[in-house]
């Protein structure tokens, strides 16, 4: 166990790497904000007619190239419940909230504190402080996640 | 053309950077939360490491304009606001309780099992009905 939790920092890292280089070429190719629940939600209210191809060839690499990948790595699983009442609930309030807020760990946690943004950095503090708070009661008081 | 290529080269890289670093999985981003239990710390290195280009692309920004032509986003707003406040506390209990947000949601469609598409489905519901809970709310308690 213990030999194996530096390559999972080593890979967050290079990972992470990835992600922000998915970012900047966003930013400096198109002029965009790489923020997925925006890119999303902009799809599904209608919000982002204007470019929706642009939108949807985005989402298109961010489904595909994990199907590429998968293959090549053993033991990928993702964990996540299957308490159907935990997943539905848990979707609702990302997709309200991301709305709400106007961004995600994506747009206000990569975009926006890379750019110290006072809205990307009080967005995420409050959306780290909610979901630790959340696993504490429904992980270590409910039980339930 | 060169606007969607870009696009999904962009996509391309975000999914593969959330594939590796493990934020598909939602033992890591619920052990990151965790800090009173097996306190996971990768999503640091993860939000570290992609901060680090993109503050660099932030500062490439100046006194140029992108590759597809048009501007670079307004400055960030200062105004904090209810909605900011209230949509990130939301999506933090979501996040919380699935470990998933809406990038690794996508990028774990394909192999993730069904669970994913459960959370899919109902995350593009909540941000379909999203634009009528926040008239409400403004109704309600006017934003500032």
């Amino acid at each position: 166990m213990l030999n194996s939790i530096p390559t999972d920092w080593l890979f967050g890292l290079g990972g992470g790497l990835l992600i922000g280089l998915g970012g900047a070429v966003y930013l400096l190719g198109n002029g965009r904000i790489m923020g997925a629940s925006g890119i999303i939600g902009g799809l599904v209210d209608g919000s982002g007619k204007g470019n929706m191809s642009e939108r949807l060839a985005f989402l298109a690499g961010v489904f595909l190239v994990p199907v590429l990948l998968y293959p090549m790595f053993s033991e990928v699983n993702t964990h996540a419940t299957t308490n159907i009442i935990v997943l539905i609930a848990a979707g609702l309030c990302v997709g309200v909230g991301t709305r709400l807020a106007n961004g995600c760990t994506s747009g206000h946690g990569v975009c926006g504190i890379s750019r110290l943004s006072l809205r990307g950095m009080v967005a995420t503090v409050f959306y780290i402080m909610a979901g630790g708070l959340t696993v504490v009661l429904f992980r270590h008081i409910l039980g339930v996640i | 053309m060169t606007r969607i290529l870009l696009a999904l080269i962009a996509g391309g890289l975000f999914g593969a950077g959330l594939f590796i670093s493990g934020m598909t999985d939602t033992s890591k981003v619920q052990g990151w939360l965790d800090v009173f239990g097996n306190w996971d710390p990768t999503l640091a290195f993860v939000m570290g490491g992609a901060i680090l280009p993109m503050a660099i692309a932030w500062v490439f920004t100046k006194g140029r304009t992108p590759v597809v032509g048009g501007d670079f986003p307004a400055p960030s707003d200062p105004k904090l606001g209810r909605n900011l406040v209230l949509g990130s506390v939301l999506f933090g209990v979501g996040w919380g309780l699935a470990g998933l947000c809406p990038g690794p949601a996508v990028a774990s469609l394909s192999y993730g099992g069904w669970p994913h598409w459960v959370f899919f489905a109902a995350m593009l519901a909540g941000m379909a009905i999203a634009p009528m809970a926040r008239a409400q709310l403004d109704s309600a308690v006017p934003a500032e």
